[in-house]
């Protein structure tokens, strides 16, 4: 069975709505990326260097970035010589599997829970990025599952932060522990944890201030934050989330080291899929890091945050093929 | 700061370049490569990034240059103009109006800093001695009016607003309405951030454009955008005629690239940076003092200004 074939048997087995979402969400990054390579391929009648360097150009402005890009255009080479291939239109199908031996699951579960006890996950990320939103949509979809959830308001810097997460707190119908605004972050988090073990919540999503990884004081005061969560519950937290923002560029590689060495974050959020032309990214960050995508963020509205499943993605990348 | 990556990789290769008694034409090709790199690891759009290299190439190799008694100098300044050029030129200005009040509009995608920008922006206004009024006509955010309504409280700016059920074209007509009488001399609407390709949501801006006629129409765009930045721009450019651009973020460290691909694709000036989350984080933007501070030629200008 082909590789395009395979791809949709096994996402046919997935709930057709979900399906959905990926590939509306996804068919700019589709057109963008799988469109152009295709064009390149059928549009030539030979392999030569002309063709690779197309290639680059699409890959590079679908934000895979220089190193991906050259790591990719690399494997396409070995292959070609490999299989002996002489005929553009078979590389098409090369690209894909190249894409997806990048995109290697790693079988990481969407979240870490803690099975008997709280389960404390922190978000961070640099500003304007998607955090309260995505905790307002993850805080959504862990109540209808049944399970207990509390936020906590530990953005006190940005203006109208908490009214933010508390406009979500109540659309989830979840608890909002919240200090004024300007007060210490890291108390928030503290009050907050005491909350939610005195409630028996189960989930305890813990929202923060934006912050430019290269603000040496900011990430000293998430670093605070991360310590007491630390220190009041074991185990804790038992997800790190960074969220980053798809239409980001490479700056993406930055930030995601930054805050790992900071608060060792354990997996990625990526929002804002919904109509970009860039899903590209994605494939820049499993290459260049060692961090899972966990949830990606396709709208604005509470049920658009879906577990990321690379599967979907990669149907909804090549669903024109077959 | 920002550029600091693609400045370090382009000063490497222009003082190789300058170095050099004599610079062949295989000399330049070999930096137009290394520059063609730098900028596309800066997310510079390639497209952009291609026209660049093809007009500095095509400029650098003329004879006039490589015969010179300096040609490796001759090469750099050859970068150094189109570098200008493509950040825009010279610096523009905030528009007013003949007439007051003088409109502005923020438009852009979700989290670019269109509500933090628009604040800043009537903080210069009111240090300029002008009485800006601020209109909140994002209803869909949740707490976008509120987040408004604080800052222009810390900044004793006024805030209009009719809450988030009556539809923005209406919040903006109103809010026009009561600058009038009140003689309010700029009006800074901020709206809600959308994609550039929701074609429902651009047609509310366009709504809002059409009752607001707008001397200004800036769009906010993250520093941090990848590739994707052009087509942001163009497809706002495209359904809005924007007047300007106000760049965010610049104070992380970013490589900048969506400053450069942005006025290459628009042709809108760059008007505003801003550099930080407070409200007198936002300076006025000067493409010749960007390009020498990128290529390390010493921003000489603007530290005369800041002694
Ligand atoms: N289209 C789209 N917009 C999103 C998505 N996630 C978040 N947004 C929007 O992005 C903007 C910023 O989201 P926030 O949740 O406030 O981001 P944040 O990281 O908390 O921002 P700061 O706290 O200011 O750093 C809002 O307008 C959200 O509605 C997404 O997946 N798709
Ligand atoms: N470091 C830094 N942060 C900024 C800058 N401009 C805005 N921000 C931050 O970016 C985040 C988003 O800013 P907003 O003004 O809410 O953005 P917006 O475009 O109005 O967002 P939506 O209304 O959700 O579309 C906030 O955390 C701001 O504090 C800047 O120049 N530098
Ligand atoms: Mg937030
Ligand atoms: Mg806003």
């Amino acid at each position: 069975m082909s590789f395009f074939s395979k791809l949709k048997e096994s996402v046919a087995k997935r709930t057709e709505s979900v399906t959905q979402k990926f590939v509306s969400g996804l068919s700019k990054t589709s057109s963008n990326l799988v469109g152009a390579m295709g064009s390149i391929f059928t549009g030539r009648s030979k392999i030569d260097e002309d063709l690779y360097e197309e290639l680059e150009e699409v890959l590079i402005g679908a934000d895979v970035g220089v190193p991906t890009t050259m790591h990719l255009v690399e494997r396409l080479r070995q292959e070609v010589k490999a299989r002996k291939i002489k005929e553009p239109s078979e590389l098409q199908l090369v690209m894909s599997e190249l894409i997806a031996e990048l995109l290697e699951d790693d079988d990481e579960p969407s979240l870490q829970l803690n099975q008997d006890g709280m389960s404390i996950i922190l978000f961070v990320g640099v500003n304007g990025v998607g955090k309260t939103t995505t905790i307002g949509k993850l805080a959504h979809k862990l109540k209808q599952e049944g399970k207990k959830v509390i936020l906590a308001a530990g953005d006190t810097f940005r203006a109208g932060a908490i009214e933010q997460l508390e406009t979500w707190g109540t659309r989830a119908g979840v608890d909002v522990i919240k200090q004024q605004a300007g007060s210490d972050p890291a108390a928030v988090i503290y009050d907050a944890i005491q909350a939610a073990k005195a409630r028996q919540a189960e989930v305890l999503l813990c929202d923060t201030a934006g912050r430019l990884q290269n603000k040496v004081n900011l990430m000293e005061e998430l670093k605070k934050v991360f310590r007491v969560v630390q220190r009041e519950v074991p185990d804790a937290p038992h997800e790190v989330l960074l969220v980053l923002d798809a239409t980001t560029g490479q700056n993406a590689m930055q930030q995601a080291k930054t805050f790992g060495q900071a608060v060792n974050v354990s997996g990625i959020v990526l929002t804002k899929l919904d109509g970009t032309a860039k899903g590209g990214i994605v494939i820049a960050i499993r290459h260049e890091l060692d961090l899972p995508v966990k949830w990606i963020g396709l709208g604005e509205k509470a049920d658009d945050l879906q577990p990321f499943d690379k599967e979907q993605f990669l149907h909804a990348l090549f669903q024109e093929e077959d | 700061m920002a550029f600091e990556g693609l400045s370090g990789r382009l000063q490497s290769i222009m003082s190789k370049l300058r170095g050099k008694g004599k610079v062949t034409e295989a000399d330049v090709k070999e930096a137009m490569r290394e520059i063609r790199l730098a900028l596309l690891e800066a997310d510079v759009n390639f497209k952009v990034v291609k026209t660049f290299i093809d007009r500095v190439k095509e400029r650098a190799i003329g004879q006039e240059v490589l015969k010179s008694l300096t040609p490796g100098q001759q090469v750099v300044k050859v970068v150094n103009e189109e570098l200008t050029e493509l950040m825009g030129g010279q610096e523009s200005k905030l528009a007013v109006a003949s007439k007051p009040p003088t409109i502005i509009m923020m438009v852009g995608l979700q989290g670019a800093g269109k509500t933090t920008s628009s604040a800043k922006l009537a903080r210069l206004l009111s240090k300029q001695n002008k009485k800006p009024l601020l209109v909140a006509a994002d209803i869909y955010r949740p707490a976008a009016i509120k987040q408004l309504e604080v800052l222009g409280e810390q900044l004793g700016v006024l805030v209009f607003s009719l809450g988030d059920k009556e539809n923005p074209v209406k919040i903006a007509q109103a809010g026009i309405e009561k600058a009038k009488k009140e003689q309010f001399d700029t009006v800074l609407i901020d709206t809600a951030g959308r994609l550039h390709v929701d074609e429902q949501m651009m047609d509310e801006l366009r709504g809002v454009r059409k009752v607001a006629e707008p001397d200004e129409i800036l769009l906010v765009i993250d520093a941090m955008t990848g590739q994707d930045a052009v087509n942001v721009a163009e497809s706002f450019h495209r359904e809005m005629e924007l007047t300007g651009v106000i760049l965010t973020k610049l104070d992380g460290d970013t490589r900048g690239g969506a400053a450069l691909s942005v006025k290459a694709v628009t042709n809108c000036p760059i008007k505003f940076v801003g550099m930080g989350e407070k409200a007198d984080a936002l300076e006025p933007f000067h493409p010749d003092r960007m390009a020498s501070r990128i290529l390390g030629m010493g921003d000489v200008l603007s530290l005369i200004e800041k002694a």
